[in-house]
């Protein structure tokens, strides 16, 4: 069905182009132009492709379980436990490796992975689970009715229809789990270097730019091979949904295999979380003492948590209009160009934030310098936080059978009336997921680590690097009670966005 | 109407921007009521709001440790005597400051670069970064700091990197290890974790003080015998000091840290002890030292020499070791006694002059990885 008018795409190309491509294509210009320094980083490439494709497998397997009981079934604490398991999404890496540890696991690539998926459950349960709660029990039950086994019905009927979020799911976290860094260097011990480990190595310690961005293109050509294996996957019927309430049944026989799953999926979830609320505490709360204490940190957790927010509002509407503009044109068939704006738009998800960092260092100074502005911080989560909205909203989109627009012309609706009334409420629950991890992009602070910060922009992971960075046991107490400050705000703002529903309509 | 909503949420979003893009553009102390915790940030005043000519503001870039810990008071006596303002960049640790500072050479992001320490000034000085300035206080400045005979950085501050070892885990009778040979001992076997000079600065630091006391030909055999005492390495400070380092429930007593360690321990400790939990070995110590300079294509010149001198001043050199842990530069500068009280600061910390690190550092740390890494 032809959506979207073409101007659409010109507001998330404009800022791809201007925020992503540009700087990135500067900066490997000038590194290719620069002398060879001899080092060769071929190794790494395989190892960062097999631990990512190992971690996408691992991450969905212990994924899956929770989605379905959260898809499938109605019962108390679910939008708590919902909005819980999106907290480990937002923990910075080095807080997480340090729980990781010191819960007594050692350093090795199955701790690597455990990691990975500790992180990126959330993304399989938002992403999978929106779709997979919003699905017709009719034709499941039908082939229940007529035969055939729970197994069977759900491979031939369930699965097919969850194919696109799924996959959509599987990118994000293989993209993940390929571009990171906190994991892989602290829990890989030293054995284990991915690209992204050697970027940073290679551009900050030796400076060698050449080598640098010889990954940088690999990386590029990474995200290039997985969005054409996706878009090849996703060839097939798009699924038709219905609202929520209808999929949702009371566990009834089913509780105690309920509680099972919940319990033991959020046990890896929280324990390393509960690691780090027990050592703020440790010494009779020194860590929540010091940081009421005035004068101990350049800005007080109050400022932090207000900087925190209004990054993430910006990075919500910032991500929901542009990455919604973009998911109207590409979800409408029939245009060749979309499927590239679509693979553009996910190249940041897949590329190390060392090179965006350097990259927005040598272009954007020019006609404005915003190399040293706060906005650069919006803009690298927006990067980061718009390939997950056109993600989740796409197949939303492509769900919505023709004929409902075309009933709507038929009775006299205007196409812009049309939009407003049935397509907008339809997709609305797929935009505010996306919206969600837009937030916890910001608040979690993905990619822009590596850039130049002001002090009094402070964020609550950068005053948390912060009181990492010295030695005394106040101050990391205090570290650690910041990151679970940070678990508190990540909770609320998700359960807000769980709530979030635009106008949505009842049975139709 | 269902769709009512719909445009409430919007309105709402757009009203959030408006508020967020106005926020966030204004420095904290503006949207809330002044607090001496609250960060310096100062933007350029238009000349409508102060009427007249626009006061001077000076970017200042640094690293995350010297802008993490930048308040209004650090340079409010500054902005009094010159009014001259200063806005502080925070640019990741010292080599990506460096780095960045290289790649923007051609439009420098600051005026003023402070944090460049010695292994990464012979980048800094060939690539041309700097203008060479001579500010009055060098006069106060010990000769062996000022490792730029050019005068293009000035020295600010200098700290030690050392082993650091935990009291409570050598009991009465049990001696720690007093210097480098002894690492290799059995008794201590086990007990040691570094970090990796690849990706750590004091890694680096402690690589270069066995370069400097074993030689060319003898590190490379140190360090074998080294790991094969049971020697650990990670990546960074942050996992070697706060997840392997038995004071924080590791098990590994011996750390590399720096000399002013304990003195953070003694003093960030809740609840309060009554002396420092841990020391520093002063045999085996590498000299780091900082510097600050005038950036090439600054716009501001006369006010960033300004700037280098107050940060060389006794006024300003006076904060440096209670804010920043380290040793201030200045001989006329105080130190607090509760600093010295609680560390032993090394009488003969090693060093290896810049442009023989810059020469060797990739070769250095390359045959470390093929001796350390499995």
């Amino acid at each position: 069905m032809k959506r979207g008018r073409w101007w659409m795409a010109v507001p998330p190309a404009l800022f791809i182009g201007w925020f992503f491509l540009y700087p990135v294509g500067e900066l490997l210009r000038l590194s290719l132009t620069q002398p060879w320094s001899g080092r060769l980083p071929g190794g790494v490439i395989l190892f960062t492709l097999g631990q990512a494709l190992a971690s996408t497998v691992l991450t969905l397997l212990v994924a899956l379980p929770l989605t379905a009981v959260l898809s499938n079934f109605d019962f108390p604490g679910r939008s708590a436990v919902r909005a819980v398991v999106t907290v480990p999404f937002v923990m910075p890496t080095m807080v997480v490796a340090a729980a990781f540890l010191s819960l007594g696991l050692p350093a090795s690539i199955w701790t690597i992975l455990l990691a990975h998926a500790f992180y990126n459950l959330a993304v399989v349960v938002r992403t999978v689970g929106t779709t997979w709660s919003r699905l017709d029990r009719l034709p499941y039950d039908s082939a229940r009715v007529l035969g055939a086994g729970r197994f069977t019905a759900f491979r031939s009927i369930t699965l097919p229809m969850l194919k696109p979020s799924l996959l959509a799911a599987a990118a994000i976290v293989f993209l993940f789990s390929f571009t990171s860094f906190g994991v892989v260097l602290v829990l890989g011990g030293l054995k284990y270097r991915t690209i992204e480990v050697e970027i940073y190595r290679l551009a900050v310690t030796f400076l060698d730019l050449p080598a640098a961005g010889a990954l940088a293109i690999a990386q590029l050509l990474g995200v290039g091979l997985v969005m054409a294996v996706y878009a090849r996957a996703q060839r097939g019927a798009p699924t038709q949904l219905v609202p929520e309430m209808s999929r949702l049944r009371r566990p009834g026989r089913r509780t105690g295999l309920v509680w099972a799953v919940v319990g033991v999926t959020l046990a890896l979830e929280v324990t390393p979380l509960v690691a780090l609320v027990r050592r703020s505490f440790q010494g009779n709360g020194a860590g929540w003492r010091f940081l009421a204490e005035a004068g101990t940190t350049a800005v007080t957790p109050a400022q932090a948590i207000t900087n925190s927010l209004r990054f993430a509002s910006i990075t919500v509407v910032t991500a929901l209009l542009l990455g919604g503009l973009a998911a109207w044109v590409i979800a409408g068939s029939g245009r060749r160009w979309s499927r590239y704006l679509d693979l553009t738009l996910m190249l940041p998800l897949g590329t190390s934030a060392v090179t965006v960092g350097l990259g927005f260092l040598v272009a954007l100074d020019r006609p404005v310098d915003l190399r040293t502005s706060w906005l650069i911080v919006p803009i690298a989560h927006s990067l980061i936080a718009i390939p997950f909205v056109v993600r989740v909203t796409v197949p939303a989109l492509r769900s919505i059978r023709a004929e409902l627009m075309e009933a709507a012309a038929v009775l006299g609706a205007s196409p812009r009336r049309a939009w407003r009334v049935v397509e907008l409420p339809l997709v609305a629950r797929s935009l505010a997921v996306g919206g969600g991890f837009a937030a916890a992009v910001s608040l979690g602070e993905f990619g822009a680590s590596t850039f130049i910060a002001r002090p009094a922009t402070m964020t609550i992971p950068t005053l948390l690097f912060r009181l990492l960075g010295r030695p005394g046991s106040a101050s990391y107490s205090g570290a650690m009670a910041m990151a679970v400050i940070l678990m508190v705000v990540t909770a609320a703002v998700m359960l807000l966005a769980d709530r979030g529903r635009v106008g949505e309509m009842g049975a139709f | 109407m269902r769709h009512r909503s719909s445009v409430v949420f919007c309105l709402f979003g757009v009203a959030l921007l408006g508020l967020a893009a106005c926020g966030a553009g204004d420095t904290p102390s503006t949207t809330q009521p002044t607090t001496s915790t609250s960060a310096t940030v100062t933007t350029l005043a238009s000349p409508s709001t102060t009427g007249g000519k626009a006061p001077v503001t000076l970017t200042l870039l640094s690293h995350d440790s010297f802008a993490g810990a930048v308040t209004d008071e650090t340079f409010a006596a500054f902005t009094a005597e010159t009014g001259v303002e200063v806005r502080v960049l925070a640019a990741g640790d010292a080599g990506a400051m460096v780095n960045q500072a290289v790649l923007t050479k051609d439009n420098p992001i600051a005026d003023v670069l402070f944090g460049i320490d010695d292994t990464f000034l012979s980048r800094g000085l060939d690539e041309g970064i700097f203008t060479p300035y001579r500010s009055r206080h060098l006069e106060a400045i010990p000769d062996e700091l000022q490792l730029d005979p050019g005068g293009r950085v000035t020295p600010i501050d200098y700290g030690d990197v050392c082993l650091n070892y935990d009291l409570a885990a050598f009991g009465a009778g049990e001696i720690p290890p007093f210097n480098l040979e002894q690492l290799l001992n059995p008794e201590f076997a086990g007990m040691l974790v570094v970090e990796d000079p690849s990706t750590s600065s004091p890694g680096l630091a402690f690589l270069l003080a066995t370069i400097a006391s074993f030689g060319e030909d003898g590190w490379q055999q140190y360090w074998e015998q080294l790991i094969d005492n049971g020697a650990k390495v990670v990546p960074d400070w942050n996992t070697a000091y706060y997840s392997e380092f038995s004071r924080y429930g590791g098990d590994r007593p011996i750390v590399v840290s720096y000399a002013t360690s304990p003195v953070a321990e003694f003093l960030f400790a809740d609840p309060p002890v009554e002396a420092a939990p841990t020391a520093v070995i002063t045999e085996g110590c590498y000299r780091q030292i900082e510097f600050a300079g005038i950036l090439v294509g600054t716009e501001q010149r006369v006010a960033a020499g300004l700037l280098v001198d107050y940060l060389a001043s006794p006024e300003f050199q006076s904060t440096i070791p209670i804010t920043w842990f380290v040793l201030p530069a200045n001989e006329r500068a105080e130190i607090p006694a509760e600093f010295t009280r609680h560390t032993i600061f090394p009488a003969a910390p090693l060093a290896i002059d810049p442009a023989t690190v810059a020469a060797n550092r990739d070769r250095w740390i390359r045959e470390w990885s093929e001796i350390v890494l499995p």
